[in-house]
């Protein structure tokens, strides 16, 4: 499997990362290189052999039902690039999103 | 019959699934120890896990997971022993992760159904495809700031039940009886409560439309559709513009689309115009879901009678009609109010009662049935007075009025006014011959033959009585006066 440059640009688009396009050859060729190494994953036969889905041999750890955090609002806004403060109380602001 | 939309070429039938989102009622949200509470201050119940802060994890609420099964056994589903998370990539602002974590190729429940009830009393079985758990997004607001849009993540993280229906819903009504009844029953459960306008429930309706006897045509997906009456209309708006796409020689392309309600169209969502690619892969946070089927059984052992068994054991063992067991069961609050009146008394006249002046009551009131003006006990009290002769059924209408105006017991109510029937059949005797007396003219009528005047006679009688004479007391002494 290979990727051309088209997926490139979709696969950084989707990521909403900004890639020049004197950079897309380049990470092309990272990216492939990288599937690759994936591809020869696949040369090992696993019939038969349980996905494993962690490497600690552990199950799903569950919380009970309670509320143990809140009022964490000016922690959580702490770092927002940009805030608003009024009546109804404290938001993170972002460039208007209308449907 | 089906139901069929005629166009301009001829007659189409519309195909309809419907994808409902219910918020699960739970204190803590699916993954975080934050509050789920509807109307607290903005972001005052997000965790650094709801706000996507590096290096924090999720860890799951049992109780989220037991509501999805209690829900999953309501609709007699299929329970998966092994379930898994995974991520669902997808940028907006709402959603801090840049992911939503759901559950994409192994949910945690699979196929059941839902039998639906129409209005021409017949039924008929929808198939559930699958119900999975996933995180809800953030809040955002719009109409704040001329260019900018405030966010609030209270509601991101709380859990959400995906449930989806096969595309067996035939006509707009079909879909809102699907609703209705899936909304009942989550009601029952106690695992969403349902609420439409504050968005516990939400849903997304798949439509396509097909001539009879073909294969199903392209299909658009309506999103969050917010009332049962808007999704029956969206899915009519819907159909009716593909019938008019087909109609015209065009073609009807997938598309995401939303309904206004306003103007009783469809329009296209912008943000969907390139097609989302959400690259799903199993979340690496978590381990997978494994349930313990000692624990499924006691959750089973537990849940509650639903609508449909407890409207047939209303009909069994309280002689209802199907159509009062269907109403006195609607909610599990208004069943719990009928059963405690009708316990021990006489069920058909609990029922009328309940469904005509306490239901005009709630009405007038403005009341639910959960805070009733008339408590059950009181009302039962109301019919005893009935059922041992102290009252004529008259005379409860009217001490009904006053229990529902000043709370006041019947009983007291009685009392207080000297309502209590006249039994005395001497008082009852002067009372019929002061009538007749004072009627000599209709009473040699009535001998002559008139027998229409009895009517009369029973009416005077009860108003020289001011309304408390035993009815059929009355009776008895005006035929023996009268012969």
């Amino acid at each position: 499997m290979s990727l051309d440059a088209e997926t490139v640009r979709r696969i950084a688009a989707l990521a909403r990362i900004r890639v020049k396009e004197e950079e897309v050859a380049r990470l092309q060729g990272e990216l492939n290189h990288i599937l690759a190494w994936i591809e020869q994953l696949a040369e090992v036969d696993t019939d038969g052999v349980e996905p494993l889905p962690g490497a600690m041999r552990m199950k799903l750890k569950m919380r009970e039902d309670v509320v143990t955090e809140g009022d964490l609002h000016e922690a959580i806004l702490a770092n927002a690039p940009d805030r608003a403060d009024n009546a109804l109380g404290s938001f993170f602001a972002v460039p208007k999103v209308v449907e | 019959m089906t139901y069929t939309l005629e166009g301009r070429t001829g007659t189409w039938e519309i195909v309809c699934g419907l994808e409902v989102h219910a918020q699960v009622i739970s204190k803590a949200k699916l993954f975080s120890g934050a509050a789920t509470a509807f109307g607290a201050a903005p972001n005052t119940q997000v965790s650094f896990v709801d706000a996507a802060f590096p290096g924090m994890l999720p860890v799951i609420n049992r109780e989220c997971v037991a509501q999805a099964i209690r829900t999953g056994l309501g609709l007699n589903a299929q329970i998966n022993l092994w379930s898994r998370f995974d991520r669902k990539n997808y940028f907006y602002a709402d959603l801090p992760a840049g992911y939503q974590i759901s559950q994409y190729q192994h949910p945690i429940v699979g196929k059941g159904e839902i039998v639906i009830d129409l209005a021409d009393g017949t039924t008929r079985t929808i198939g559930i495809t699958r119900l999975h758990l996933e995180q809800d997004a953030g809040k955002s607001l719009h109409d704040q700031h001329p260019t900018k849009s405030y966010i609030d993540l209270n509601r991101a993280g709380v859990a959400l039940m995906e449930i989806v229906s096969e595309p067996d819903i035939r006509s707009p009504e079909e879909a809102g009886a699907y609703l209705a009844k899936l909304r009942q029953i989550l009601r029952y459960l106690g695992t969403c409560d349902g609420n439409m306008e504050e968005g516990s429930l939400r849903a997304d309706v798949n439509v396509s439309v097909r001539r009879p006897g073909e294969m199903y045509r392209t299909r658009c997906e309506v999103k969050n559709v917010n009332s049962i009456r808007f999704v029956m209309q969206a899915i009519e708006a819907e159909a009716r513009r593909q019938i008019e796409v087909w109609e015209s020689g065009g073609e009807v392309q997938q598309e995401t689309r939303l309904f206004d309600p306003n103007r009783g169209v469809t329009r296209p969502m912008r943000s969907k115009e390139h097609a989302h690619d959400y690259r799903y892969f199993p979340d690496p946070d978590l381990l997978p879901l494994e349930l313990d089927p000692a624990w499924i059984a006691e959750l089973k052992a537990h849940l509650p009678e639903l609508p449909d068994a407890k409207a047939a054991r209303f009909q069994r063992d309280y002689g209802l009609s199907a159509y009062d067991a269907r109403v006195l069961v609607a909610e599990q609050a208004t069943a719990d109010y009928y059963e405690a009146v009708a316990r021990g008394r006489d069920p058909k006249q609990a029922a009328n009662w309940v469904m005509g002046d306490l239901f005009a009551a709630l009405n007038r009131s403005g009341r639910s049935i959960a805070d009733p003006p008339v408590p059950a006990a009181s009302l039962g009290r109301l019919l005893d007075l009935i059922a041992d002769d102290t009252i004529s059924g008259r005379i409860a209408k009217q001490v009904f009025e006053e229990m529902v105006e000043t709370g006041a017991d019947p009983v007291a109510i009685v009392e207080a006014r000297g309502l209590r029937q006249v039994t005395d059949t001497g008082a009852i005797d002067a009372a019929v011959a002061q009538v007749l007396a004072a009627h000599a003219d209709k009473v040699a009528e009535y001998k002559s033959g008139k027998d229409k005047l009895f009517g009369f006679f029973v009416g005077q009688v009860m108003k020289a009585m001011a309304g408390k004479g035993n009815p059929a007391l009355v009776n008895e002494a005006l035929k023996r006066a009268l012969s």
